[in-house]
């Protein structure tokens, strides 16, 4: 007894920050993810000429927690024949899976849950694929014949654009040498580039692999509602279908953290290693800051409610706020440097390096959500058998060829001592040769294909 | 062969080959299928080998009605029949009762049916479009397209006081005089909607996915589609130059200068692009219209009870959904003997059957929206 | 001290999933609980600092292959199976010989009693942090000293996936 007193203690004792961060996370993610779909409504309203929710809270901002509120007390029906340990497992499979993968990633140099893990991407990638079993499973538990077709097709579709993501992500992993996220996002660092300029075609591939991979529109046929087949999800009500939502929008991000981390720099800024005028990048979070507080200011005025307006006030002062804390690097300026006492601007770096960092990478998330939706709202869905050919027929020989054409890209740069941003003279001719290629075999392709009589699929 | 069984989920069946087959059911209740329109499929795996529609949820026995209501009262029924393009329905059964009683309605009147009619054309090809593009999965053309129809709608409510089931016209004429703004409203709206179609245009005649998901798919052959007795866009787009605006002119349509849209090979993408050009070529005809809108009286000098002759008449117009015709058989009496329409819909219906064999399940709902039916009007 | 209780959960999940995945009339059951076998397994890997076989053994092992069985599972019929009699007809054998091989290892953990590893051949171990990350070390040796084999496991799957994709396209 005393020992395992003893023993427990020295676990708390020597991992209460994951632990405390991993509590955070269960706890704050499904707020996070409830505000992304708000954000998501006011877009895609926005797209559409509308206004989106506006009702519940200032600007329809308490309508998470109206939702929330609303799936928590709904009726839990449980299908008659279902089998009730794999019916309630199986959303449970799903969220876990999501929110572990969240565990493993990096949001700055500093913010790290699961600290060092030496196969950091690779662990991300495999434990957020186990949330194929929570498909599966789910389609299977409801006992109903269109949802098991429904989650086979769907877990079908994830399968075969992993095997594309993976080979992008190899691509990544070429230049990176590792797959320590940390040592990932060091080495675009230290080689000054973004991965995804040096690899272009490997990020366009992971972007449209990981838009398969979470279920999204354009290949959201699975969970479609004007599809005869009923998704996966249809038998879940409450509580239990919320679950399948908070994991698909927590793949969104953990799918996106991972191109951010790989492709697009992580936390660093653009150009992260060359100084001088470029220095003025470090000006642009503050700046971006300040323009939105200046803009909520001008709005407040007109806001028809009181209420309204002082919403906006706030808001407007949380952007300042956020801008002074952002505009630490002044501190370190030539224009401000001889006044400030070298102590105190050493003191303050690591800090604002952080907070840097993490301005950066959710801006850069942001983006990639954001190119999400937007192709959500503007393209239509694509058919099964389209979607498939997409994957194997294009996607995945074009993320092999790129990947050998990378590799013999990446000995001419050694070879030449090619690195950084010299680098891209070898990666680029590589990587519009592989994408010449595999355009040629989806033209030969489509050509040998005997036309069907009376359904051509056209893909071209 | 037809299954006569009636459970709602599919039920495997051996046929004569011993294949299996899998009979779907897409119920009265679908978010697809634009109304109660219940469609039993056959399949083969994933692909469609023959279908049944069943229809019959909205029957509301229009027809029947309408031998016990006198001849103006029997109006605002007709307007519920296709009740997204109400207008054309009242235009086509006051012509047809002027016909029988032989008077005609007055210059000004027949110029202010033709703005409004097609006005309503318009309109209904709009709401087809979004909700035709909203089912294939692109969620945004459809707010767009209501944000025309808005402005669409809103002229008819200033002019008749209704949006939907608007009763606009009269037998004889018009009751309400055009309102004071009206002309400058149709072309404030005609001008601006010219690069909204272009807008729409953007957004899915180039795109590959649209264009993957619409080519080739629901083919029907112009000479089927004559064998069929299809009318309106799914004619046109088979390749058959026929209008019943140009063939056989009826309000004031031999005045204005506009083109018939015809497709090539009869496929979805091909009635998509013959519907996006009836709009803008509706929209000339508004243009040309308000320029020139004779003065004089809107109402023919037609008696408060209508009493035509015996005989019958049959008179068809172009609806948005093709030729919608009107038989009516009159007694002498005020009600009349008979009342039959052939709305488009409905026989267009039939040809679902020859396009859909052959394609994939996930198509059917694309050629069940391409179609463009009214269950109001299939049913009555 | 904790290293030990996270072995003996891990260990302990390992058994309890193993049998229960023999034991259950449900195939879907059985392979849940295979699954979570093979996470057990993955988690003993990590704890020998075998991080890339952790990893790995979750990507194929659970990612793929129980995806692939559970495919096969729910597109067959396996109704059938559930109503036949398990453990049919060689149950003398199959108890011979598992009492056999629960004898050498109760012998081994017998003469290992006292001296933990005495009996057992083993090889010399490591400190744990003086190990090369495993990953890169897998990868150093995969391609110098095993890059035959490696090939010749690449050409096997290569036939494998051409045989299958002849198979499915015959029937069609």
């Amino acid at each position: 007894m005393q020992a395992v007193t003893q023993a427990t203690m020295e676990f708390v004792k020597q991992y209460w920050a994951p632990l405390v961060c991993g509590v955070a996370i269960v706890a704050v993610l499904p707020l996070i993810v409830g505000y992304v779909v708000l954000v998501e409504r006011k877009i895609m309203a926005d797209m559409q000429a509308r206004l989106g929710p506006m009702r519940v809270g200032p600007h329809g901002l308490l309508q998470p927690i109206a939702d929330a509120v609303k799936l928590l007390i709904k009726e839990d029906i449980i299908p008659d024949e279902a089998d009730k340990l794999v019916f309630w497992l199986a959303p449970v499979l799903s969220v876990g899976a999501a929110l572990l993968a969240i565990a493993g990633l990096a949001i700055g140099p500093a913010f790290q849950i699961a600290k060092g893990i030496n196969v950091g991407i690779l662990f991300v990638v495999g434990v957020s694929a186990m949330g194929i079993f929570g498909i599966v499973l789910g389609g299977w538990a409801s006992n109903s014949h269109y949802s098991l077709i429904g989650a086979l097709r769907s877990s079908a579709q994830l399968v075969s654009y992993e095997t594309a993501a993976g080979m992008a992500l190899v691509c990544g992993l070429l230049f990176a040498g590792t797959l320590n996220v940390t040592s990932i996002v060091e080495a675009q660092r230290n080689q000054g580039i973004w991965f995804g300029l040096l690899a272009p075609v490997a990020f366009f591939t992971y972007l449209v692999a990981s838009i398969a991979e979470t279920n999204r529109a354009p290949f959201d046929l699975p969970e479609a509602e004007s599809e005869l087949v009923a998704g996966y999800m249809t038998e879940f009500s409450g509580f239990r279908w919320s679950l399948y939502f908070l994991a698909e929008y927590t793949n969104m991000i953990v799918v996106a953290s991972v191109a951010t981390t790989l492709f697009l720099g992580g936390w660093l800024r653009p150009f992260p290693r060359t100084h001088g005028l470029v220095d003025l990048i470090d000006f642009l979070p503050p700046l971006l800051m300040v323009v939105i507080g200046v803009y909520c200011l001008i709005r407040t005025p007109k806001q028809p409610a009181r209420v309204q307006q002082l919403f906006m006030l706030v808001v407007a002062g949380l952007c300042f706020a956020l801008a002074l804390v952002l505009a630490a690097p002044v501190l370190a300026t030539p224009v401000l440097g001889p006044f400030v006492k070298p102590s105190l601007a050493a003191a303050v770096k690591p800090f604002y390096e952080g907070i840097h960092g993490g301005f950066w990478f959710i801006f850069k998330v942001s983006a990639y959500i954001y190119f999400f939706m937007w192709l959500r709202f503007t393209l239509p869905r694509y058919r099964f058998d389209q979607l498939m050919r997409l994957g194997w027929h294009f996607l995945i020989p074009l993320s092999i060829i790129n990947v050998l054409l990378i590799g013999v890209a990446m000995i001419v740069g050694v070879y030449y001592h090619l690195d950084g941003w010299w680098l891209l003279l070898a990666t680029i001719p590589a990587s519009i040769i592989a994408l010449i290629i595999a355009l040629f075999i989806l033209a030969l392709e489509q050509k040998s294909e005997p036309r069907k009589a009376s359904a051509p699929d056209s893909y071209a | 062969m037809a299954s006569n069984t009636t459970t709602g989920a599919g039920e495997k069946q051996q046929t004569l080959l011993g294949a299996d087959e899998l009979v779907l059911n897409m119920g009265p209740q679908h978010p697809s299928t634009h109304g109660v329109l219940r469609v039993k499929l056959k399949l083969d795996g994933e692909r469609v080998i023959g279908s049944e529609c069943m229809i019959g949820y909205l029957h509301r026995g229009v027809e029947k009605i309408a031998e016990n209501r006198s001849y103006q009262q029997f109006a605002p029924y007709v307007d519920r029949m296709d009740y997204v393009a109400a207008v054309s329905n009242g235009l086509g059964y006051c012509e047809a009762i002027e016909k029988l009683l032989m008077v005609e309605a007055p210059p000004r009147a027949r110029v202010i049916r033709t703005i409004l009619t097609e006005l309503q054309r318009i309109a209904s090809h709009l709401l087809w479009l979004g909700t035709h593009a909203l089912d294939i999965g692109a969620l945004t053309p459809l707010f767009y397209c209501f944000r025309e129809r808005e402005e669409i709608l809103k002229i008819f409510e200033k002019y008749c006081g209704a949006r939907l089931t608007t009763h606009a016209f009269r037998i004889g004429g018009l009751q309400y005089e055009a309102y004071d703004t009206l002309e400058k409203d149709v072309e404030r709206f005609c001008q601006a909607f010219e690069p909204r179609i272009k807008d729409y245009e953007d957004l899915l005649t180039q795109n590959r996915i649209w264009l993957g998901r619409t080519k080739g798919v629901g083919i029907l052959s112009a000479k089927d589609a004559i064998a069929l007795g299809a009318t309106g866009p799914v004619l046109r787009a088979s390749g058959v130059k026929w209008d019943i605006r140009k063939a056989m002119p009826y309000a004031a349509y031999e005045q204005y200068k506009f083109e018939i849209p015809v497709g090539t090979t009869g496929d979805t993408y091909d009635r998509y692009m013959v519907r996006m050009e009836e709009m803008r070529q509706s929209r000339l005809i508004c243009l040309q219209a308000i320029e020139n809108i004779p003065s004089g009286a809107i109402m023919a000098k037609v008696g408060k009870v209508l009493k035509p002759p015996p005989g019958e008449v049959y008179h068809a117009i172009e609806a948005p959904k093709g030729e919608l015709g009107y038989y009516v058989v009159s007694d002498g009496t005020v009600q009349p003997y008979r009342v039959r329409i052939r709305p488009p819909s409905f026989v267009n219906l039939q040809s679902f059957d020859y396009m859909v064999r052959g394609h994939l399940v996930a198509d059917v709902v694309a050629i069940i929206g391409t179609l463009d039916i009214v269950l109001g009007e299939v049913d009555r | 001290m904790l290293d030990q209780a996270i072995f003996y959960l891990f260990a302990g999940i390992a058994v309890v999933s193993a049998i229960l995945t023999v034991t259950r009339r449900n195939a879907v059951h059985s392979a849940i609980f295979l699954i979570t076998a093979l996470l057990a397994t993955a988690g003993i890997f990590l704890q020998l600092r075998a991080e890339f076989l952790f990893i790995v053994q979750i990507i194929l092992y659970v990612g793929g292959i129980m995806v692939l069985f559970v495919f096969v599972i729910m597109l067959v019929n396996l109704d059938v199976a559930v109503r036949q009699m398990q453990f049919a007809r060689q149950k003398w054998v199959a108890l011979l010989i598992s009492l056999a091989l629960a004898a050498q290892v109760g012998l081994m953990l017998w003469s290992s009693r006292k001296v933990p590893g005495h009996g057992v051949p083993v090889l010399n171990a490591v400190p744990a942090d003086k190990l090369p990350p495993n990953t890169e070390a897998v990868a150093q040796s995969l391609f110098s000293s095993y890059l035959l084999p490696f090939e010749i496991a690449s050409v096997l799957l290569l036939v494998a996936m051409i045989g299958a994709v002849v198979m499915a396209k015959k029937r069609t």
